[in-house]
């Protein structure tokens, strides 16, 4: 026991010593420092990666220095668990003094930091999760990502109108599923269509095959899908493996599934299929070609939608402290976020003034092969949606 | 134990309050006054000391090895969670304990399914048991929240009078209190005829039933026990976070779990206290360190530790210590060699 007692004592006083090390946390004056949440490993890791990536891309560009102010990034990893969301937004508030905090992968992890930047008055600036809600569970959060109702809802509204009758349809079993499968349905249904089969997949590691012949076996017209980004390309693979692609069965969906990062790796098996979106690389813009070729360029590959809204974020931040002047209070930086507008590689995107949510283009896409790769390429345009899920209200 | 000690000679000498105790105890309070920009990993260090105590009562001293410890502090946190939100008990400390309650009767019921079997059907059953747990939480959404968690959490002032704050201070306080009280009541319970005789079972359960102890009756007591331990661990958390996820039922929280005691090793009710102390201080720094790395640093020092062997590098750090003892016990003139005998 008398060994172990020392230890008691020794283990202490040496693991105390180090938190103590890792606490020092410095401030100057004239630095604007913004906490990046981001999931960095787990499931997730790959949203975190893209949104890290643009954000370095966009400084790089934009420089570090706004309206006399130094920026300052720091990344920490939550792994899309709240609880780590929320210790670390507590943390970058009370130790780091950041003005903004910024990322957020997942639902949970967006509504996790809501209470903290109500306290302290920060704004909470959503760069992916896309749950309709969020916003409204904090007068400073700003959302630049999007909300499944967005493309879910004109998805159903184009499909009743283009013949197609009877679908099935594959969404995850999570919040922005139910979302999603939820005004799809609605708009679908009004518009005369039948959902013939709805199957929700769970999270966490799905096999998709014994979902994917439910699909085959109710014959519809089309099936409709929605699983987070990083799992398309999985499902897809299995979706030609089950000889799907040569039942005539069409592939619709919102565009969280056409990922543009993984779309060439889903084979030929995806041509034809319609998705519903915020954001294509192939969007024929001079800004987006720009971005797609800086991204290209920095990373070696082709940029995906989250890529953008870290991108549009940090705009959205810079923007933001030009017109306050270099102010950067939360209640000034939420203030000139409202209503700010500009043009995002995706195409012209604002925020809405009353909601702090986005307002953008969604655009109707078909994958097409040009050059020899894959791309969404968009052939339909509506302009300026905002979220369903609140204007319904 | 050397065999020229009576039997409870020995037992007396090692439930005897050691010097490096009360130090350990004075250094956790002194932590409240000297990290004051910590409280919030301080926080989650307490919860997750109490939580690897529970594993700890079980696997330490009655060798029950469990992959699932995170069933009942999913329970203890959902249950703190749901009292809070629908105003059922609205005072934090008794909340906790009927949370504690809640996670006791599920660990007394699900005591009879892991009990019976090898160290690997253990292994399997309380597995199995988290994950069922976690899908029943997705499923029932609309008690749980599913997938986005528990929504609205607001925690009363503890007692009536100290309300949670930003910075985290009373809630380090209040954990690091339910903890010392809880590690206190485990003190008491495995030095007792009890929890000796889990030890018996522990290390041969044939033999054990040979002489007289009830062995079943003793590992689903202590299984409950542990159940209990868990699910305040559980209740702690979601009362200083105001949060419930599913993550709360998650593999890797049990796995977490096992990692902190195999670092600060099993069967002495302190190591689960410095492991999740370590654990959290390695995390912490190799995750603000590299952001994306942090998970191969945490991966190689376990390697280490299990490489090295834990009690080779107690003795690393020990010898300055010891040293200065020995100098001391040499100086009053009376031979205080260290009693290696419980080692």
């Amino acid at each position: 026991m008398f060994i172990r007692q020392k230890t008691l004592v020794q283990g202490a006083v040496a693991g105390l010593l180090l938190l103590g090390a890792t606490a020092l946390a410095a401030r100057a004056e004239e630095t604007v420092k913004i906490g990046l949440i981001v999931p960095m490993t787990g499931g997730q890791a790959s949203t975190g990666k893209q949104l890290e990536n643009a954000v370095k891309l966009y400084m790089k560009e934009h420089g570090d220095t706004v309206a006399g102010k130094k920026i300052e990034v720091i990344l920490k990893d939550d792994a899309a668990v709240p609880d780590n969301t929320k210790r670390l937004a507590q943390e970058l508030i009370v130790n780091d003094k950041v003005n903004i905090i910024a990322g957020f992968g997942v639902t949970p992890a967006a509504l996790a930091a809501a209470p903290l930047a109500t306290q302290a008055k920060i704004p909470e600036v959503v760069m992916v999760a896309g749950t309709s809600i969020i916003t409204e569970r904090s007068p400073y959060i700003v959302r630049v990502s999007f909300t499944l109702p967005q493309s879910a809802a004109i998805m159903g509204d184009w499909a009743a109108k283009n013949g197609i009758k009877r679908v099935a349809t594959l969404t995850s079993d999570y919040a922005p599923g139910h979302d999603a499968l939820k005004f799809f349905k609605e708009h679908f249904t009004a518009g005369g269509g039948q959902i013939v089969e709805e199957v929700k997949t769970p999270l966490a590691n799905p096999d998709f095959a014994p979902f994917l012949q439910r699909m085959k076996d109710a014959k519809p017209d089309a099936i409709f899908i929605f699983v987070p980004a990083g799992q398309g390309g999985n499902l897809m693979k299995q979706y030609a493996e089950r000889g799907l692609d040569k039942t005539g069965i069409k592939v619709i969906g919102t565009g969280d599934v056409m990922d543009d990062d993984l779309m060439n790796g889903m084979g030929d098996a995806i041509l034809g299929a319609v998705t519903a979106h915020n954001y294509s690389a192939a969007h024929p813009s001079e800004k987006n070609k720009a971005f797609v070729a800086a991204y290209e360029k920095a990373y070696n590959q082709r940029p995906g939608y989250v890529a953008v809204f870290g991108y549009d974020g940090m705009h959205l931040i810079y923007e933001a402290l030009k017109k306050t002047g270099g102010k950067a209070d939360g209640d000034s930086l939420i203030a000139a976020m409202k209503g700010m507008a500009w043009e995002s590689p995706r195409g012209p995107i604002s925020i809405d003034p009353e909601t702090r949510d986005i307002v953008q283009n969604i655009y109707m896409r078909k994958v097409e092969k040009k050059d020899g790769q894959l791309w969404n390429i968009e052939f339909e345009t509506f302009k300026d949606v905002k979220d369903p899920g609140k204007t319904k209200k | 134990m050397r065999a020229d000690h009576g039997v409870g000679e020995a037992v007396l000498r090692r439930a005897r309050w050691g010097h490096g105790e009360t130090a350990f105890w004075l250094i956790a309070v002194a932590a409240i006054f000297v990290f004051p920009d910590r409280y919030l990993i301080l926080t989650e260090m307490a919860w997750l000391g109490l939580f690897a105590l529970s594993l700890d009562l079980i696997l330490g001293y009655a060798g029950i090895v469990s992959l699932g410890h995170a069933a009942f502090f999913g329970v203890g946190a959902y249950a703190a969670g749901l009292l809070a939100v629908h105003g059922i008990v609205k005072e934090p400390v008794l909340a906790l304990v009927v949370a504690g309650l809640a996670a006791m009767v599920l660990g007394f019921a699900t005591s009879f399914l892991v009990i019976r079997g090898s160290e690997l059907s253990q292994l399997m059953v309380t597995l199995g048991i988290a994950l069922l747990l976690r899908e029943l939480a997705n499923k029932f959404s609309d008690i749980t929240g599913g997938f986005d968690g528990l929504q609205g959490i607001v925690i009363d002032p503890v007692l009536g009078l100290f309300a949670f704050d930003l910075f985290g201070k009373v809630g380090f306080i209040y954990c690091l209190a339910v903890l010392a009280v809880l590690f206190l009541l485990a003190r008491l319970i495995v030095y007792s005829p009890f929890g000796l005789s889990l030890r018996a079972i522990r290390n041969n359960p044939l033999r054990a039933a040979a002489i007289g102890i009830p062995v079943n009756r003793r590992l689903i007591a202590i299984y409950t026990l542990s159940a209990f331990y868990a699910g305040i661990a559980g209740a702690l958390f979601t009362q200083t976070t105001a949060l419930a996820s599913l993550d709360v039922f998650s593999f890797e929280r049990s796995a977490d779990l096992l990692l902190v005691l195999v670092i600060g090793g099993a069967g002495y009710l302190y190591g689960g206290l410095i492991g999740a102390v370590v654990f959290r201080v390695l995390q912490d720094m190799f995750s603000s360190w590299t952001p994306q790395f942090w998970q191969f640093w945490i991966g190689l020092v376990l390697v280490l530790i299990v490489l090295i062997g834990r009690e080779r590098m107690y003795r690393g750090v020990q010898w300055l210590p010891r040293l200065v003892l020995r100098r001391i016990a040499a100086a009053r003139g009376h031979a205080a060699a260290p009693d290696r005998s419980a080692s």
